[in-house]
């Protein structure tokens, strides 16, 4: 077992394993510490320092989500000097971006907003100074609109970290740091894959779901948790719907297995076909081969095939009629194809595509 | 996966997706990972890049894996149990295997022994093309690995030796005792989403839910007292004898549920011919697919989105889908139509939901006898889970193989059923890409994925470009025993010289109309990833 380490934090005696973090700590023992460039399953970077905290007897503040806790520490969460430290760092930020909450998508779950109204900030004592990039809205899933980029570096360690498609990085251009592609590339003329995980960990508006833009407010959302139809992965997704349209797919992280919350291209930008024009809303029959399919309705469709399919078993016996189920149907649906084929048809002729 | 079950008494995935990360060695074999199930290679790229995970790569691509690969044996096309066999060779000349394992839990061990002395290394080099350097390092980083695991998929399977090459890939797993442990195992990827489940589910001619044998007389007396019926006990034809049997007109009438043989069988041209010799063809499906064009009943039905269910994924792990928005028109979910149509024809079906179909499901099915709608809410499970208290099972074949012993199956190589001669001189290779699903009905209608890959490529090394005289993005005819389809080229070191490779995603360049329909004899899988063309300027 690992050695226990006692130490306080807010006057509060906690105890925590060796290794762990100040920030760690806090969140097990209900202590709210703000962060922003931190992001579970990847590297703590410490880049942003928005979580600074008070060490007694340190010589400045730490960073938590990336200082261990050793024995005997006396940590502070809430002092005035930490709060002025977060103020300055959110209000440069703010500053420092076009951050027009009226038009952005992330609007209502922004957590760089969340940290403005957090620390109660009217505004930003420094002059809004955006750096004028261009929105790159050259393919249809992704767009980002750096003017709105923290440089939190969380995408670019989603990208290397997580799906370790190392596609993104950081670069300076004209003494401005930026994250994205190499040689400064728009993503559809890069290597990217387009999983979107670095969407998905965006804390801003700077990378977000094309499709979604003016589609809802977050708020006006409904979330609804299912498993992915494309491969045999079965990711969990959050597909996110309003007026009964899917709007955005995100992975879904709460439970974890068995994608951890990643998607793929398919997964998240590949469900534009559920509501598409081309699909089929009306039984469609021939009576004979020459003609052309024709609209009927269910009653005519179902007689139609019972009496056509009860024609042939007595004609022909059970064994000339056969069924292909399909792999890409539930598992009910699967079982009762079957139990109709070998139940009501009486024959085992039935198999799927799954041999392809 | 009829290999696997021979030689473990299991066709499944033996252990987990997770596992992957935190192994000690993955071989690759047949599985182009990031492209078909890019989410489970993001756990072995993590694995190899954080984890210190080695990985082996056998494809005769060079795909994406590779440039992750500590070792990349790239073999000619079809010539996977040469390879397999010659880490075998490798691996028992230099005692490196697993002698306790194979005394105490495996059986037949002394007829593969004697198959494998034929593979040496230099034999090997000469009929894969892998250099016997390169295949004694794979070897020794196989067996010298404490935890490995292989994952497979249908560059596997789909040859006319692919029961064969799962077979080699079982014996080799087993050979360093990697089967039933944590990390270890043999894992076939599975392609579709729900195959796992259809497969369960008893969507296979010769077996009931949970594998149970129709031929079996006690599986069948335990069915037809589930269902009411006295049930036949001659197991059924599988879907390239369907289709063969529709051709002679001893198949009269076909109901099919949302698949497409249209697209996704080989050699179309005869697909379509037998599809349009039955007397009813039904086919039930959420879009107009090219197999729906010739039907004489469609019926529309509803997508994952717009239904409750499970689906069951390649890990075995049975997992909730849940309604999101209401089906468009008058389409209804597949259930549903399934139980009008067998009310109407005097066999009631009376769900109200597909949760009631489930508790039926778990009656008969002992593998998910322990399951409910409401375990299920959070997390999935893996089966098997026989009772309610049961977690599940995170690997297979734990102390026992499903069957007892595990079985070593001597095997040879057979060179596949068509090669390249003077007049098709190039190897064609077909498989999916990462934008695309299937038959391509869903993604093709996708805005996003359709941007970034609108059109069949074919795939062409340099090399053989130039000897061609074919330039990036021209038009390319490509010709078959079979038939002639059109595509643009894509020139790519990915394609070794002599090997091109085509999806079949794309009804305007319908690759399967050159596949060669020749099916491994257990598996009835065609040798999709195996013909001979020729290739020129359109
Ligand atoms: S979409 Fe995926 S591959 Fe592309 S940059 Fe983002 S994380 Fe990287
Ligand atoms: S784009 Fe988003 S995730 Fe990436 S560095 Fe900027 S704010 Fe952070
Ligand atoms: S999101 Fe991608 S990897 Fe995950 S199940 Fe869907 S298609 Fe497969
Ligand atoms: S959250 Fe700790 S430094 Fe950014």
């Amino acid at each position: 077992m690992e050695k226990e380490i006692a130490f306080t934090i807010d006057g509060k005696n906690v105890e925590a394993n060796a290794g762990q973090t100040i920030l760690e700590c806090a969140r097990e023992n209900g202590i709210f510490i703000p962060t922003l460039c931190h992001y579970e399953k990847t590297t703590n970077v410490g880049a942003c320092r928005v979580c600074v905290v008070e060490v007694e007897n340190a010589r400045s503040l730490v960073a938590s989500c990336c200082t261990p806790v050793s024995p005997g520490m006396v940590v502070r969460t809430n002092t005035e000097a930490v709060r002025s430290a977060q103020k300055m760092i959110v209000e440069l930020l703010w500053s420092s971006g076009d951050h027009n909450c009226l038009t952005c998508e992330q609007n209502g779950q922004c957590e760089l907003q969340n940290l403005v109204y957090w620390l109660q900030i009217e505004k930003p004592r420094f002059e809004i100074e955006p750096p004028g990039y261009t929105i790159e809205d050259t393919n249809t899933m992704i767009q980002r609109d750096l003017n709105k980029c923290v440089l939190c570096g969380r995408c670019v360690r989603a990208c290397n970290e997580i799906q370790v498609n190392e596609v993104l990085d950081f670069s300076m251009r004209s003494s401005h740091a930026k994250v994205g592609p190499a040689f400064d590339a728009d993503y559809i003329n890069s290597s990217c894959v387009f999983c979107g995980e670095c969407l998905q960990v965006c804390p801003t508006g700077a990378i977000i779901f094309r499709q979604a833009k003016f589609a809802g407010r977050p708020w006006e959302l409904q979330k609804t948790r299912t498993t992915c139809a494309y491969c045999g992965v079965g990711c969990q997704m959050d597909v996110y719907s309003k007026d009964g349209k899917i709007v955005k797919v995100l992975g879904n992280r709460e439970y974890g297995k068995p994608n951890n919350g990643s998607l793929c291209v398919k997964g998240r930008f590949g469900m534009d076909f559920i509501q598409h024009p081309d699909r089929l809303k009306k039984p469609l029959l021939r009576h004979n081969k020459n003609e052309d399919l024709k609209e009927v309705s269910w009653e005519e469709a179902i007689s139609f095939i019972a009496n056509k399919l009860s024609a042939a078993k007595k004609k022909s016996g059970p064994d000339s009629i056969a069924g292909l189920s399909s792999a890409r149907c539930t598992n009910e649906e699967n079982y009762l194809f079957q139990k109709f084929m070998r139940a009501v048809i009486g024959t085992n002729n039935v198999d799927h595509c799954a041999r392809l | 996966m009829a290999g696997l079950a021979a030689s473990f008494g299991s066709g499944a995935m033996t252990n987990s997706i997770e596992e992957l990360e935190f192994t000690d060695l993955i071989l690759a074999t047949g599985t182009n990972t990031t492209e078909n199930h890019p989410v489970i290679s993001s756990f072995i790229k993590r694995g190899v890049r954080q984890q210190g995970v080695k990985l082996i790569v056998i494809d005769p691509r060079e795909i994406d894996l590779v440039k992750y690969a500590d070792v990349w044996l790239c073999h000619k096309p079809g010539t996977d149990v040469a390879v397999l066999n010659g880490l075998m060779n490798v691996i028992i000349s230099e005692n490196l295997y697993a002698r306790d394992y194979i005394a105490e839990r495996t059986e037949n061990f002394d007829a593969l022994k004697a198959v494998v002395s034929k593979y040496t290394p230099e034999h090997v080099e000469k009929i894969s093309g892998v250099s016997a350097k390169d295949l004694k390092k794979a070897a020794r980083m196989y067996a010298q690995a404490k935890r490995a695991s292989i994952v497979y998929a249908m560059g596997i399977t789909q040859h006319t030796s692919g029961t064969d090459n799962v077979k080699s890939v079982a014996n080799l797993s087993m050979l360093c005792g990697n089967v039933g442990i944590e990390g270890g195992g043999v894992n076939p990827l599975r392609g579709q989403n729900n195959v796992q489940g259809a497969c369960d589910m008893g969507g296979l001619p010769n077996v009931y839910p949970a594998y149970q044998q129709v031929s079996n007389e006690a599986a069948r007396k335990k069915f037809e007292a589930a269902w009411g019926v006295k049930l036949s006990a001659k197991p059924g034809l599988t879907l390239m004898e369907i289709m063969a049997a529709a051709g002679k007109g001893d198949i009269k009438a076909l109901y099919i549920m949302g698949e497409n043989p249209l697209l996704s069988d080989p050699d179309l041209k005869h697909v379509e011919k037998e599809l349009r010799n039955l007397d009813l063809l039904i086919v039930q499906d959420i879009f107009l697919t090219e197999t729906a064009q010739i039907a004489n009943v469609v019926l529309p039905s509803t997508s994952f989105a717009e239904k409750e269910g499970t689906f069951t994924n390649t890990e075995r792990r049975v997992q909730r889908v849940r309604k999101i928005v209401d089906a468009p028109g008058e389409a209804k979910a597949d259930w549903e139509i399934i139980s009008e149509l067998s009310t109407k024809m005097g066999y009631s079906m009376k769900y109200s939901s597909a949760k009631e179909i489930f508790y039926e499901v778990i009656n008969v099915t002992p593998s998910y006898a322990g399951m409910t709608y409401e375990r299920l809410e959070k997390e999935g499970l893996q089966w098997p889970c026989p009772t309610a208290d049961h977690p599940g099972t995170k690997f297979l074949h734990k102390d026992r193989f499903s069957r007892g012993l595990g079985l070593f199956h001597a095997i040879e190589y057979i060179p596949p059923a068509e090669l390249p001669d003077e007049e098709y001189p190039l190897f064609l290779s077909t498989g999916r890409v990462l934008y695309h699903y299937h038959t391509g009905t869903m993604t093709t209608r996708a805005q996003g994925p359709s941007e970034r890959y609108p059109e069949s490529l074919v795939e062409i090394n340099p090399l053989d470009a130039e000897k061609l005289g074919i330039s990036e993005g021209q038009i390319v005819k490509v010709t078959s025993r079979r038939g002639t389809i059109q595509a643009k080229a894509q020139i790519t070191q990915k394609s070794m010289p002599g090997t091109i490779f085509m999806n079949f995603h794309f009804a305007g360049a319908p690759v399967n109309a050159l596949t060669n329909p020749a099916l491994d004899p257990t598996g009835k899988i065609p040798e999709y990833k195996v013909c001979a063309v020729k290739l020129e300027a359109a």
